[in-house]
């Protein structure tokens, strides 16, 4: 038991660097919060007097008595406004840098951490997890120290009214502690449970949301919904083994100090009848064991807090903690004058969850190309050219062999400079919710109008100007949605517009029509004259674009050369590029 | 409590111990009733408050999928998960903290001001006078957290929105460098919500010290009075201190009262943006009396179909159109001539503005949805991919179908072979988003997907426009017979494709240009022979 007591507050204690700016004022806080308690617990005690000196009759006792009260009770509300006062507002503050630390650390972790880690988890933890903390911070924490002091303070009382009553109230609470640490044991489990149990809940429901056409289309929301319900019902049976260990601690923190007042009781009407103490100080007594009734019980709600937060402060430092292998290098270097060589080396490559036994992907790389040169990566599907692409700017990272450019390993220099010296255009075409202007010049250091009015024009992308505001019009997310063709028009503008030494595109053309393909590529020559690229192609039509082919084949690069060479020389390239097989043949003579 | 005092003690003075034993055993019994029935109270309060969640949870997830495709257009997927996560969430913070609390802290209350009431009528009228700041007080509270709350479930959901946005394209994301523009972004909108906490903390940070304020002036009033009373002898000492114990008594459940108060307003402007969702009507809405609708033979009307966005220009120009069974209709045309729209219609993920369209001979909004969905299938270019194995998601098109109809499926697409070399075969988890399947692999799986369904209608919007040509030639000889005695609609940029089509419609500024056989189009002059010729050029 009391290492896991250690646990929970060696975990907690981790949140102290992100506290730091707020922790004076949450000491304070507590010292308010514990002054408040004290000024409640202060008015019993001059009842005491004020009875007492009723029963002797002085009414020059009872206006000073009453003023004291007023004073008091000022005094505590007063202070609850200044713990409040002191503690809140710090405690979101800390929220919120936790909370930007986190998205900073999301964006800097590798692609691959995010292949792993479902979103829905990565927002619940972004979101409810830290309101959590921040909750428990300014609250539960406070009101947790300051109303363990009071207890203790509250007993100390207690014994100096009379020492007997005082060990009876006392040996009597001692249940409760261990009560206490049985439900920390339990509830720990149940409330990371939980926790883990909503994240997953969350990923489904984005995946649901994201996924609706598909739903959708094949008549599927009774069945996403039977899934959704499963997997609620089991956070539902988890949140109720959560209410029955709250409710089971609670039993005992209400039973126990009532089972302390009766007994106490019994023994304090004796004393009185014994002589041995006065109303006055029993009728006190009793009024300072209610005040503890709160404390008391607040404890098992405090204690769940605690715990909570303690699980909350794990899921945080899961994300932290993650170890983010693609990083800039100490002293990057500079890529003086770049020509946009791009080379790769013996270029190894596997998915760090494939098995072990399975051969890498990429499996030795060999590739030059020349500056200024295009090159078409040709393969079947799921060959790994995807990825290949994807190692050029380290969303990945080799596993072996090295790719440089000029001569200079990517490695060496900052990720900042690699993707402004390389521009990509995915095959599914991310835009983000903002305007056509700011998604084309994304990449853009100047913000040029007129590489913007350039990178449209070679995309084909003119549509952009007919939009109801023309290229300032929202799209993505929030904004308009466009059509497949006209979204991967925006982003190839986008690869264009960022001007770089090297271009790679990621089938940059698969939803454009026939008609638009062929001028896309018209226009995309000239900007290819004098710009590297390496570009993934599915049809004859694309490779057309570029000098050479690459044909990427069980994790090498098998033929390199022009097109017509290598349909001389490769029959596998013949196999992946060649339209016509026979039986097409025969139809086309039809028609 | 009183009864020891006054009762018990003069008695035990005298060496009565009887009523004492009485006193502290009726105590006892009384405490061990109270914190037993207390623990079935939570467990039964915990229920009901879990019972809520977990139908109110059912009922937005199973509506949003009810709602049309338009409304996720317009509404957005941030949106959306927001008001299923960080809204739901905070109504049962709501329902699992505060339900109990304002049930035992309002019962307290209660029967506290009774007692105090049978006890002594004066301190009690004191009680009810403190009733009066406390009204204007909370009413205050009320006023400002409404409109606080408001906004900021609305910053909440718009940080939401962006994070998602950021996670969900984090390649595009690093690839052009945009982590330190979206730090700064994100940093907005979370000082912006921070704000809007910071300030609705404030509020109660008013709204809790002057509870506490009240209830101690109450105290010193009840003092104040009762003391006057007890020096005119008309009132007991014992009276008088329960008097006052009472009074502070019922302050006591204030805070949480408060607490929950506090807690119900945020739940109230999340239940408000809930309801908001739940209000919506899907626009294209199940009928109430669906005609029945099974083994469809698959001939599609549409008779005098025009469409458009609710305000925007006309997308589709009204024209007629059939489509007999069985026939493979390919739709050619630029982008954003209408194709894809002229599909939807069919599978009803929209309605058209005019005119109706018809599956043999029945208006597809009189069709219940399952029906049609069963019957009419669509396969888009965005081959979405949920989270789980390979052969879960190709089942998506049949829940239930066996491994071996799944493997038939995957075959025929030509998707096994890949499917076989993958780590774990079919059992290999796709990750998310697929991100360990390609594109073209993933266009193949859902392929397969609709191989499985069977349908008597299928669409195929773009659905193999990242597949490598083997993988297509594949595809076209399963496609043979799949669409063998089955209408279909294909949109394809690649006419290949188009060869296999009975019939070709050629689509330019939402009309339909061209309407024949391949043969005879591509043997013509119109749009189509020069596409062709075009495409035939480009090939090797």
């Amino acid at each position: 038991m009391p290492q896991s007591e250690s646990s929970t507050f060696k975990t907690l204690m981790r949140l102290v660097p992100y506290a730091k700016k707020a922790i004076p004022r949450l000491v304070l806080g507590i010292f308010a919060g514990i002054a408040a308690h004290m000024f409640a617990l202060a008015i019993p005690q001059f009842l005491q007097d004020l009875v007492n000196s009723l029963v002797a009759g002085g009414v020059d006792a009872l206006i000073p008595a009453v003023g004291f009260i007023v004073l008091l009770g000022v005094m505590e509300a007063g202070f609850v406004l200044l713990r409040r006062w002191l503690v809140l507002t710090p405690g979101t503050h800390v929220e919120a840098g936790m909370r930007n630390t986190l998205y900073e650390k999301l964006q800097d972790l590798p692609v691959a951490f995010h292949d792993r880690w479902p979103s829905g988890q990565l927002l619940s933890r972004a979101v409810s997890d830290l309101h959590l903390i921040r909750r428990w911070m300014s609250f539960g924490l406070v009101l947790f120290v300051a109303n363990f002091i009071t207890i203790v303070a509250g007993l100390f009382i207690l014994f100096t009214f009379s020492f007997w009553l005082g060990l009876i109230f006392f040996v009597t609470t001692v249940p409760i502690w261990i009560a206490g640490f049985a439900f920390e044991a339990k509830y720990k489990v149940v409330a990371r449970l939980s926790q883990d149990q909503s994240g997953d809940l969350a990923t489904r429901v984005e995946e649901a949301v994201h996924g609706v056409r598909v739903l959708k289309s094949f008549g599927r929301g009774a069945f996403a919904a039977s899934q959704f319900s499963s997997q609620a019902s089991d956070l539902q049976s988890t949140e109720m083994r959560k209410a029955k260990a709250v409710a089971n601690i609670w039993l005992y923190l209400i039973l126990i100090p009532e089972l302390a007042i009766g007994l106490s009781m019994l023994a304090g009407v004796w004393l009185v009848a014994q002589g041995e103490m006065s109303v006055g100080t029993l009728v006190a007594f009793f009024a300072t064991a209610m005040v503890l009734r709160w404390p008391t019980e607040s404890l098992g709600f405090l204690l769940s807090f605690t715990l909570e937060a303690k699980t909350a402060t794990e899921r945080f430092f899961e994300v932290m903690d993650e170890l983010n292998p693609i990083t800039d290098p100490k002293s990057p270097k500079q890529v003086a004058d770049p020509k946009g060589l791009l080379e790769f080396r013996d270029v190894v490559f596997r998915y760090p969850d494939a098995a072990e036994d399975t051969a890498p992907l990429l499996d030795g790389v060999n590739l030059r190309i020349q500056p200024g040169e295009s090159v078409a990566l040709i393969g079947l599907t799921g060959c790994g050219k995807s990825t290949l692409t994807a190692l050029t700017t380290r969303l990945y990272e080799v596993t072996g062999g090295s790719i440089t450019i000029d001569g200079v390993d990517i490695r060496e220099v900052s990720r900042a400079e690699l993707r402004t010296l390389i521009a990509m255009a995915f095959e599914d075409a991310t835009l983000f919710s903002s305007s056509v202007r700011d998604n084309v010049l994304l990449g853009n250091e100047n913000e040029n109008e007129a590489d913007l009015k350039q990178a449209l024009e070679i995309a084909q992308a003119q549509f952009a100007y007919e939009l109801p505001d023309g290229l300032d019009t929202t799209i993505g997310e929030e904004g308009l949605s466009l059509s497949g063709g006209q979204r991967q028009r925006l982003a190839l503008a986008r690869a264009v517009a960022a001007k770089p030494r090297i271009l790679v595109l990621d089938d940059p053309l698969s939803a454009l029509d026939v008609d638009t393909e062929a001028m896309v590529e018209d226009a995309l020559r000239h900007v290819l004259k004098d710009t590297t690229a390496l570009i993934v192609a599915h049809r004859p039509s694309t490779v057309m674009l570029a000098d050479k082919v690459a044909l990427l084949e069980d994790g090498k690069i098998t033929a390199f050369g022009t097109h017509q060479e290598l349909l001389r020389n490769s029959q596998h390239y013949r196999y992946v590029i060649t339209s016509l097989d026979e039986e097409q043949k025969e139809r086309e003579v039809n028609i | 409590m009183t009864l020891g005092i006054d009762w018990a003690l003069p008695r035990a003075i005298l060496r009565e111990y009887n009523e004492l034993w009485i006193v502290v055993i009726t105590y006892l019994s009384a405490a061990v009733m109270t914190s037993v029935l207390t623990y079935f109270f939570l467990m039964l309060t915990a229920r009901l408050a879990q019972e809520m969640l977990f139908d109110l949870r059912n009922r937005m997830f199973v509506h949003t999928q009810k709602l049309s495709v338009e409304f996720h257009e317009r509404y957005t997927a941030g949106r959306v998960i927001a008001r299923q996560t960080s809204d739901l969430e905070s109504i049962g913070e709501l329902l699992a903290g505060g339900l109990n609390e304002l049930v035992i802290g309002g019962m307290f209350m209660f029967f506290t001001a009774i007692a105090l009431l049978i006890l002594d009528p004066v301190s009690f009228l004191v009680l009810l006078g403190a009733l009066i700041p406390l009204a204007l007080l909370t009413r205050w509270f009320q006023v400002k957290t409404n409109r606080g709350y408001r906004k900021q479930r609305v910053a909440s959901s718009r940080m939401i929105q962006y994070f998602v946005e950021t996670m969900t394209g984090i390649r595009a994301v690093k690839a052009f460098r945009k982590e330190k523009r979206n730090e700064k972004h994100f940093g907005g909108l979370v000082e912006d919500y921070r704000k809007h906490n910071a300030h609705l903390i404030q509020l109660f940070g008013i709204y809790d010290p002057g509870l506490i304020m009240i209830g101690n002036m109450t105290v010193a009033v009840v003092l104040l009075v009762g003391g006057f009373r007890v020096l005119d002898g008309s009132l007991g000492i014992g009276v008088l201190t329960a008097s006052i114990l009472y009074a502070r008594r019922f302050f006591d459940p204030m805070e949480e009262i408060a607490i929950f108060y506090n807690s119900y307003q945020s739940a109230a402007s999340a239940l408000e943006k809930i309801s908001g969702v739940l209000e919506e009507e899907p626009s294209v809405p199940e009928p109430s009396n669906p005609v029945p609708f099974e083994n469809a033979k698959g001939k599609v009307r549409f008779e005098g179909v025009q469409f458009q966005y609710s305000t925007g220009p006309v997308v589709l120009k009204k024209f007629d159109l059939e489509i007999p069974s069985g026939q493979t209709i390919a739709l050619v045309g630029t982008t954003g001539a209408g194709k894809s729209t002229l599909a939807k219609l069919i599978s009803r993920f929209y309605d058209p503005s005019l005119g109706r369209v018809t599956i043999d001979d029945i208006d597809v909004r009189e069709v219940a949805n399952k029906d049609l969905r069963r019957e009419v299938v669509m396969v888009t270019q965005e081959a979405y991919l949920f989270s789980g194995t390979v052969a879960e998601n190709i089942q998506l098109g049949r829940p239930g179908a066996s491994l071996e109809d799944v493997m038939a499926a995957a075959k025929a697409v030509g998707a096994h072979e890949f499917i076989t070399r993958l780590p774990d075969g079919y059992d290999t988890d796709v990750n998310k988003r697929g991100g360990r399947v390609s594109a073209g692999q993933r266009q193949l799986i859902s392929f397969a997907r609709a191989f499985l369904a069977n349908p008597a209608v299928l669409i195929l919007d773009e659905a193999t426009s990242s597949l490598d040509i083997p993988s297509e030639r594949m595809v076209q000889r399963g496609l043979k017979t799949l669409l063998a005695g089955r209408t279909a609609v294909i949109i394809a940029h690649r006419l290949s494709t188009v060869s296999i089509a009975d019939r070709v419609l050629v689509m330019e500024h939402g009309e339909i240009i061209e309407d024949d056989s391949p043969t005879t189009l591509a043997a013509g002059d119109g749009k189509f022979a020069r596409l062709y010729k075009a495409w035939r050029d480009s090939l090797v």
